[in-house]
């Protein structure tokens, strides 16, 4: 059972929470025609065998996003925040 | 290569089996192959057998960072059938299951696949609808399936639960008779010795660390058993392309994620057939040692770790325990994991690349077993003739972007809701 600390509610058990999506993706503007772009945006993925920035959803608390820093190999979570904090906790180039 | 028989039987018995040789031979990696598999699985030894035995290529070698089978070969349900839908999936999956029809005389190797029958139950109106439709897809197809009504499945399963107060009432189900089970560890260990009697390299303890790339050319590998070059490389690498596909320096359109499965205590016989439910989702069956085997969906977030977590044990016991509520006293032995590309589609990729010689054949999602040498034989022609049979057409990189794509389940762009 991962524990992840809400930064709105604390620390609450991982079947609270639903993981929604990469948290280094940035959806292209809408006035953004590249195919490119979008297609990297919607369908390519940087595999992260290591620690990653990971939105999660706290679905069963208080609904808000949140960002979690994770070790997918270890599934130690190092940090949390808001969405639009910069964690501060040093990434590592393990890969 | 010695033949299995019940005469090489008899004769080593008479020499109290001491004196079986090896199944396959350990060499040391050569300086450089025609052509360089990685990932020493199911997947990746029935491509280097198929590329022997239809292609004739032979100086092969598979690459496996740690012992043959031990990824998703060794940790998976065992379950083999062919009920898709879709154009690309339907023929791909049938003529998949039709190897394995022929897959122990083939490989003179018991792989043990028993076709006992997978049925997917229904459990709403709209649910049998399309398990009909689904059923008359495959028919046209040529593909055995028959929708069976709540009675019919009662007879069929009679430790289901089908009472009107079941959590997921059951309507009916669709059976395809022909799908089953197999043994999986078998599976791998019978391609890698018919692998081995044509002269290709196993070659174990060996992890490919950086791929070699001349001119958009790829020309080798880096492994941790030093450089190895070859004129042409495919990765069959369950969880592990996107990760592969980097070190070429490629962005491809996989998640990892981890599958967990379980298996019970052993058990006198009791089910003889498959199970699945899609509603509450859990698949079921007993193995030939009477252990009752079972999974249901991924932990749902990436991970590169082959290990799950409790919470997903406890639904999918749980979603068991709705189906077959007689199984709540018997005791949990085992339970893993192992990790899967999740394409965005939820179907293979199993194409060439934007990299000249660098073929990939991953994304296997849920349902990489029952695939193997289907996905061994198309990969190896794709390999050998540099382009995709029929078969595997569809399963490209490209159709993310042009939008063909493969989508059962019809959950869109979401690695994890396949």
């Amino acid at each position: 059972m991962l524990h992840i600390a809400c930064p709105w509610c604390g620390l609450r058990a991982q079947s609270e929470f639903t993981y929604a999506n990469d948290g280094t993706l940035i959806r292209p503007d809408l006035s953004n025609d590249s195919i490119d772009d979008h297609y990297n945006y919607v369908y390519a993925r940087d595999p992260r065998r290591g620690i990653q920035d990971e939105m999660w959803r706290h679905s069963a608390g208080c609904g808000q996003f949140l960002k979690v820093r994770r070790d997918t190999l270890t599934h130690e979570i190092h940090a949390t925040g808001a969405p639009q904090d910069d964690l501060d906790v040093p990434k590592d180039d393990r890969s | 290569m010695s033949r299995y028989s019940i005469f090489s039987l008899a004769r080593n018995a008479l020499t109290g089996h001491r004196n079986w040789p090896k199944a396959w031979r350990s060499p040391n990696p050569k300086p450089a192959y025609d052509v360089i598999i990685i990932g020493g699985g199911g997947h990746g030894l029935a491509t280097a057998y198929y590329l022997a035995k239809n292609h004739g290529v032979t100086n092969i070698a598979v690459l496996e960072k740690g012992w043959l089978g031990g990824g998703n070969t060794g940790r998976n349900t065992t379950i083999v059938r062919s009920n898709y839908a879709l154009p690309g999936n339907t023929l791909f999956y049938e003529h998949s299951l039709k190897l394995w029809e022929g897959l122990s005389q083939d490989l003179n190797f018991n792989v043990m696949f028993s076709q006992r029958g997978v049925i997917n139950l229904a459990h709403s109106d709209g649910q049998r609808d399309a398990y009909k439709r689904r059923g008359n897809v495959m028919r046209i197809n040529g593909i055995d399936a028959e929708y069976l009504d709540r009675d019919e499945v009662a007879d069929m399963v009679p430790l289901l639960d089908t009472s009107p107060d079941a959590r997921y009432p059951v309507k009916g189900g669709l059976l395809q008779p022909r799908a089953g089970t197999a043994r999986h560890d078998a599976v791998a260990w019978g391609y890698a010795r018919s692998a081995d009697s044509y002269g290709v390299d196993i070659i174990q303890n060996c992890e490919v660390t950086g791929i070699d790339i001349e001119n958009g050319r790829a020309v080798g590998v880096q492994t941790t058993r030093g450089a190895i070059k070859a004129a042409k490389i495919g990765t069959a690498v369950a969880g592990h392309t996107g990760h592969l596909g980097a070190m070429a320096g490629l962005r491809l359109p996989f998640e990892t994620h981890v599958l967990q499965a379980m298996v019970s205590e052993p058990l006198k016989p009791c089910l003889d057939m498959v199970v699945t439910s899609g509603v509450a989702h859990a698949y079921i069956s007993q193995s030939d040692k009477g252990e009752l085997v079972f999974g249901g969906d991924l932990d749902f977030y990436p991970t590169y770790a082959q290990r799950g977590n409790f919470p997903r044990i406890e639904e999918v016991v749980e979603t068991m325990l709705t189906m077959f509520p007689t199984f709540s006293r018997v005791r949990l032995m085992r339970s893993w994991g192992g990790v899967i590309d999740m394409t965005m589609d939820g179907s293979p990729i199993i194409c060439k690349t934007p990299i000249d010689g660098f073929y990939i054949d991953g994304g296997w999602c849920y349902g990489g077993f029952k695939a193997t040498p289907g996905s061994g034989w198309v990969f190896a022609h794709t390999i050998a003739n540099d382009q995709p049979h029929e078969l595997n057409e569809r399963f490209t990189l490209k159709r993310f972007e042009t939008g063909a794509v493969i989508d059962e389940r019809g959950a869109g762009a979401t690695a994890h809701a396949h």
